[in-house]
């Protein structure tokens, strides 16, 4: 199994400059605003939610995990036409658990990664349905499929995506 | 005490910013239950911070795919070209037929008194992005309020119903596809003539409600706007009916295949002005089918000497609105075919010519031109004689 536990101290805590993490999180939103309109079935991807986990393992902060996730969540919403906070409410959730899991874990080879998206892929839905019918009153539909066909998915593309977006990383 | 809150200080952060955020949500869901919703701040920094990159990237992508399929791939040209103009005749020759009909329908309308809502202007847009989610059905189209685009106007294509206009902002808006689980539309069977409504699904299906149990609804049948929702003009292509079942309670379960590719969709038009009027005899002047034909067919024989000066065939339909007779033409963006049902479509395509000009024309038609008129549907050369007399006689 990749996913070995680790020590406080060997776990490595990475930063990222200043347009990465700001520049980062708005092209996965504008790819994702974009993409769908091309290629329909891009709207099963959640690009701003990989980022999300990508910046929270990255960091290992549960704090900085849990603001990413909001900030990247409420701007995911108000593309939306839904109320702002639905994905706010999951990202946060999302962020902190990842970033704690980052620090308790190595999770830096694509098996932890592919792993562990899968992991919050259904963490953040979960939390999404459950804000939405219980807050909202939306009626949506549960699909297995969907969900379980978006989690492997997501988690084959964050496998990927991660790999590339390490080059941003620095040595904090 | 303090020990205990710094040990739990990033679980009580966690808490706040999920309190903050839930206590917004239900601020949010209230206000929207209630009276109007504003446009938070925060959408207006996300969408200006993200449509102008999608339409530069859009703006790239139809310049280059100009070039491409403009000057470079254009392979099969002439046979479509040939296609092309093939149709085009086959169009002419049912357009007669159809504008006789629409000229009775006017002159029994304006007979009735009955009041018909028009489109009267439109902007053409195009669609730069998306929500991004699944479940938010929705476009974001690069005109907004400085265009005239305003919240609640319906949106159309050539082939159909896209949606409503939900958000405003300065250079974009914010379009809510029928296909959405909040959307709704009142609808109307076109030859049933049972009103509904139609809603979306949290699958992106689109499915008619309202219809009860022991009524006949036929696969295929058109759907159309009903105009009852006062944001939708009536007579819009909706879709047709994919699938009938029995419903919960009283009410038929009827699945809807949207005549508009909701998935695809890359110009729309938003309807932002609309005009209720009730068509008046004068509008009814007469052409005669062969008037037409002769005036519209390529073989058509040089104009009488009166317009001897212009140009064989450089009359286009549009030249109906300089005609003092003509009524007040709707302004629709040029080169964008109208996809409205009878009573806009009739407002936009209009007969293109006085008979007076066009008498002649139909003397000197020549054989070909006689066999086309002939091979037009057969009510068409009664109805045409009709709509001469008709006019004379007071009504």
């Amino acid at each position: 199994m990749p996913i070995t536990y680790t020590s406080q101290e060997q776990v490595e805590v990475y930063r990222f400059s200043a347009p990465a993490a700001i520049l980062i999180p708005l092209v996965a939103l504008f790819l994702q605003a974009f993409l769908p309109l091309q290629l329909h079935f891009f709207s099963l991807f959640d690009l701003p939610l990989l980022v999300v986990i990508f910046f929270a393992v990255a960091r290992r902060s549960q704090v900085a995990g849990l603001l990413t996730g909001s900030l990247i969540g409420l701007l995911q919403d108000s593309l939306t036409h839904q109320p702002i906070g639905m994905y706010g409410i999951a990202k946060t959730v999302v962020g902190f658990g990842a970033s704690s899991l980052g620090a308790k874990l190595d999770v830096e080879n694509v098996g932890a990664r592919f792993l562990v998206t899968l992991f919050f892929y259904a963490v953040h839905e979960v939390v999404y349905f459950t804000v939405a019918r219980g807050l909202v009153k939306l009626s949506l539909q549960w699909s297995w499929g969907h969900e379980i066909g978006g989690a492997l998915l997501n988690a084959a593309t964050a496998a990927l995506l991660f790999t590339l977006l390490d080059r941003f990383k620095q040595r904090a | 005490m303090e020990n205990l809150m710094s040990r739990y200080r990033n679980v009580t952060i966690l808490v706040a910013i999920l309190f903050v955020q839930v206590l917004g949500l239900a601020v949010q869901v209230k206000r929207r239950s209630g009276a109007d919703e504003s446009t938070r701040i925060i959408r207006m920094w996300t969408v200006s911070a993200v449509t102008p990159l999608e339409k530069a990237i859009v703006w790239c992508q139809n310049g280059l795919g100009g070039v491409w399929n403009n000057y470079i791939y254009l392979r099969g040209v002439r046979q479509e070209n040939r296609d092309l103009k093939f149709e085009i005749e086959q169009l002419r020759l049912e357009q007669v037929r159809l504008s006789d009909d629409a000229q009775q329908a006017r002159r029994l309308q304006a007979l009735l008194g009955f009041k018909e809502q028009y489109i009267a202007k439109t902007v053409a847009a195009q669609v730069i992005g998306s929500s991004g989610s699944e479940q938010s059905r929705s476009v974001y189209i690069d005109k907004g309020t400085s265009a005239g685009v305003e919240k609640d106007m319906a949106v159309i294509t050539a082939d159909g119903l896209v949606g409503r206009v939900l958000r405003a902002f300065g250079s974009s808006a914010q379009v809510l596809l029928i296909n959405d689980q909040s959307s709704g539309v009142g609808v109307i069977l076109d030859k049933s003539r049972l009103q509904g409504v139609i809603k979306g699904t949290a699958a992106g299906e689109v499915i008619l409600e309202k219809v009860m149990t022991d009524e006949q609804v036929g696969l295929g049948e058109r759907i159309v706007t009903s105009g009852g929702d006062q944001i939708f003009p009536k007579g819009i292509t909706v879709g047709t009916v994919m699938k009938v079942s029995p419903g919960a309670d009283l009410f038929l379960n009827i699945r809807v295949r949207p005549s508009a590719n909701l998935s695809r969709l890359e110009e729309v038009l938003v309807i932002t002005k609309k005009e209720d009027r009730a068509p008046s005899v004068a509008e009814t002047n007469s052409v005669r089918a062969v008037d037409i034909l002769s005036q519209r067919l390529p073989s058509v024989p040089d104009k009488p000497a009166a317009d001897a000066n212009q140009p064989a065939g450089a009359e286009p339909p549009a030249t109906a609105a300089k005609s003092p007779i003509a009524p007040p033409k709707p302004q629709v963006n040029a080169g964008v075919h109208n996809p409205v049902g009878s009573s806009a479509g009739q407002a936009v395509v209009k007969p293109a010519t006085t008979p007076q000009k066009l008498a002649p024309a139909a003397k000197k038609a020549s054989p070909q031109t006689a066999k086309a008129a002939t091979s037009a549907p057969a009510p068409s050369e009664p109805r045409a004689s009709e709509t001469e007399t008709s006019e004379d006689k007071p009504h």
